[in-house]
């Protein structure tokens, strides 16, 4: 099996468009959630993490383009100023994680303008090989919440097995009516910035982002080495929407995840939960990490500065432990004030310096699928 | 009232796609949300979007559905109560 | 050794198994109608079908019959995938849920229609029936590519992730549909 290093990332969201821009905002503890008022998004003001879509029209001004086009190849151009790898090149393939792609679309005075193939995903890959060169066939993961780790855990698969080199991995959602609605129709938004693992959060709040992560089985010039140690998904089995009461699918992949790392979990320094601050949610986290004894890892999720962005989410949170470790720094958990899960919780409450050598990403979705990977730190 | 309780029956049986139920076979008095008809959490929210698009009531909170729709008589009486 | 030990194919309102012809319908049927009638005739208790959408109880019909022969039982279900593709994600549902609130004034969203608008949920329904607590994904390519499915779980048997899978293409548009489903160990 080859190794797998992290190369170049970037992420564009609400706080800002470059992971230098959004992690200076996070150890500043600034949140990109705000209360909104927009009709065009839904008939009521809402709590959302919008990108600021004029400056990235003016970065991008071509209208050929869909708002979730420009802002994924917006993520993959500047993820590419950090990366030695060359995206068009036969020996790099990329992958697209998405939920909804440019479900926008749907709203016919959008349409005119684009083709009615747009709105389907494989064609949303295609733009983006399309604009790069790329010669591959993209591949699109659409996984509900997990895409982006199921697609970063796809690309290292790839990659151990010598499919092929480098993988452009990229993930994306916007906010849109579609969205807000179906939330808003499952009462699952709270009607203020989300709180997670907090005894009074009462929902998840949604956001919009853009992220790429560059993998490579060519190793990066600098000593310290951050690689892909392990992956996996798993099931709960239980209900399409609601977290199972036992953890069960979260269980299982962590198990996978850290055997094919060749660790125990008492190696794992930090964790970056899915931390959707819905109840059953982090209730259902709080209990696989016990099920582990994993209760006094420090843990924290990333949904308070960026809201949820579904597709991106995966990618942008596992960016943020990249350089949580690049920097051994824990960053808070914004909006969590008083400890709330059934199962007792480690929560970061401050930006902290801690020495980080092997950590844990979670995420789940609806349709009971949850999916984790582990990342390291290697000094040669 | 009785009438009510039919329209309500034919309508949740619509709406949550309880596909071999009967109108007789749901009794009134019973708990909706015992064993018998099988409901889940998603069900509970489509109540919640019967309620609103086929009576004008809306419920802003789900906790309160727990009570108002515990069987069909109490989501008739509920409705009854609040219809404009 | 991977083998594929049985393939279902649902098109035309005709279900094959290992390419014989297991049930059909009259042509004339509805999607819908169609689903109802394989579904009652596999004498399934499941009342959960009739709830969800038509792209996932296609998913769950396939997979019904094609583990008719029991092949998941030599295995425990963290071992067994769920691997599926299609080219329209769950556009149709999409459309359903749209339709419920572009207009301000007509305004309702239904949760049992919104979740439906997830390519994976047909995994989800698969595994909560079977119990399959294995690997999963959902891809979505133009057309249906059997070998990268197959490549997919290859990869995940190599690594030990899971030792079976369901894979294949379930994919629904506003006029058409097909249904390729494998098992796989």
């Amino acid at each position: 099996m080859k190794q797998v290093y992290f190369t170049g990332d970037s992420i564009i969201s609400s706080l800002g468009f470059s992971s230098q821009e959004n992690f200076n905002q996070l150890k500043n503890g600034i949140t990109g959630i705000r209360k909104m008022n927009n009709p065009v998004f839904y008939p009521e003001p809402f709590i959302a993490s919008l990108i600021d879509r004029q400056k990235v029209n003016v970065l991008f001004p071509d209208d050929q383009y869909t708002l979730l086009e420009k802002i994924l190849i917006l993520s993959v151009k500047d993820a590419l100023k950090s990366s030695y790898v060359d995206i068009s090149s036969g020996k790099t393939v990329i992958i697209l994680s998405t939920t909804k792609g440019n479900i926008d679309l749907l709203d016919k005075s959008l349409a005119a303008r684009f083709d009615k193939q747009r709105v389907l995903l494989w064609k949303l890959g295609e733009m983006i090989a399309g604009y790069f060169g790329n010669p591959n066939k993209v591949r699109v993961i659409s996984n509900a919440c997990i895409s982006g780790v199921l697609a970063i855990n796809d690309a290292a698969m790839l990659l151990q097995n010598d499919i092929y080199e480098n993988a452009v991995v990229v993930g994306g959602d916007i906010v849109s009516k579609f969205v807000l609605s179906g939330f808003m129709s499952f009462h699952s938004l709270s009607p203020e910035p989300c709180k997670p693992f907090d005894t009074n959060r009462d929902g998840l709040s949604l956001g919009e982002a853009a992220g790429t992560v560059i993998l490579s089985v060519n190793p990066p010039k600098q000593n310290e080495k951050l690689l892909f140690a392990g992956g996996a998904s798993a099931n709960d089995a239980n209900h399409i929407s609601g977290p199972s009461r036992t953890g069960e699918g979260s269980y299982i992949a962590i198990k996978k995840a850290l055997k094919e790392a060749e660790i125990e979990t008492a190696n794992i320094d930090h964790i970056s939960a899915h931390g959707t601050a819905t109840p059953y949610n982090d209730d259902m986290e709080s209990i696989a990490l016990s099920r582990h004894n994993m209760s006094s890892i420090p843990v924290n999720s990333m949904k308070g500065f960026w809201g949820h962005t579904l597709g991106a989410a995966g990618i942008i949170e596992t960016i943020a432990l990249l350089w949580e470790m690049k920097h051994n720094t824990l960053i808070q958990t914004k909006g969590f004030q008083e400890a709330g899960t059934v199962e007792p919780l480690n929560v970061i409450t401050q930006t902290e310096q801690k020495e980080l050598n092997y950590c844990l990403k979670m995420a789940s979705g609806f349709g009971g699928c949850n999916a984790v990977l582990v990342i390291k730190k290697v000094n040669s | 009232m009785e009438e009510l309780i039919e329209k309500l029956k034919l309508q949740i049986i619509e709406q949550l796609n309880l596909e071999d139920v009967e109108p007789d076979e749901i009794d009134p008095e019973e708990p909706l949300f015992g064993d018998g008809l099988g409901l889940d959490s998603i069900d509970a929210l489509e109540l919640i979007v019967l309620l609103e698009k086929e009576y004008g009531i809306k419920i802003e909170n789900p906790k309160d559905g727990q009570k108002i729709f515990f069987s069909v008589k109490s989501l008739a009486e509920y409705i009854l109560a609040h219809q404009k | 050794m991977t083998t594929k030990r049985t393939h279902i194919t649902i098109r035309n309102n005709k279900i094959f198994k290992n390419g014989v012809l297991f049930f059909e319908a009259a042509p004339y049927l509805t999607l819908k109608d169609f689903l109802k009638a394989a579904w009652k005739n596999l004498k399934v208790k499941y009342p959960k079908f009739y709830k969800m959408d038509e792209v996932s109880k296609l998913g769950v019909l396939a997979a019904e019959i094609l583990l008719i022969d029991e092949p998941h039982k030599a295995f425990n279900e963290e071992e067994v995938g769920v691997i599926l593709s299609n080219a329209h994600s769950t556009l149709v549902t999409d459309t359903e849920h749209w339709n419920s609130v572009k207009d301000d004034s007509n305004f309702f969203p239904s949760p049992a229609v919104f979740v439906y608008t997830l390519p994976n949920i047909m995994v989800g329904e698969i595994c909560i029936k079977h119990k399959f607590k294995g690997e999963n994904a959902f891809f979505i390519t133009e057309q249906y590519d059997a070998e990268m499915i197959f490549q997919h779980f290859n990869l995940l048997k190599t690594q030990n992730k899971i030792k079976a899978a369901i894979g294949g293409w379930v994919d629904q548009s506003q006029d058409d549909y097909l249904v390729e489903m494998f098992w796989a160990e």
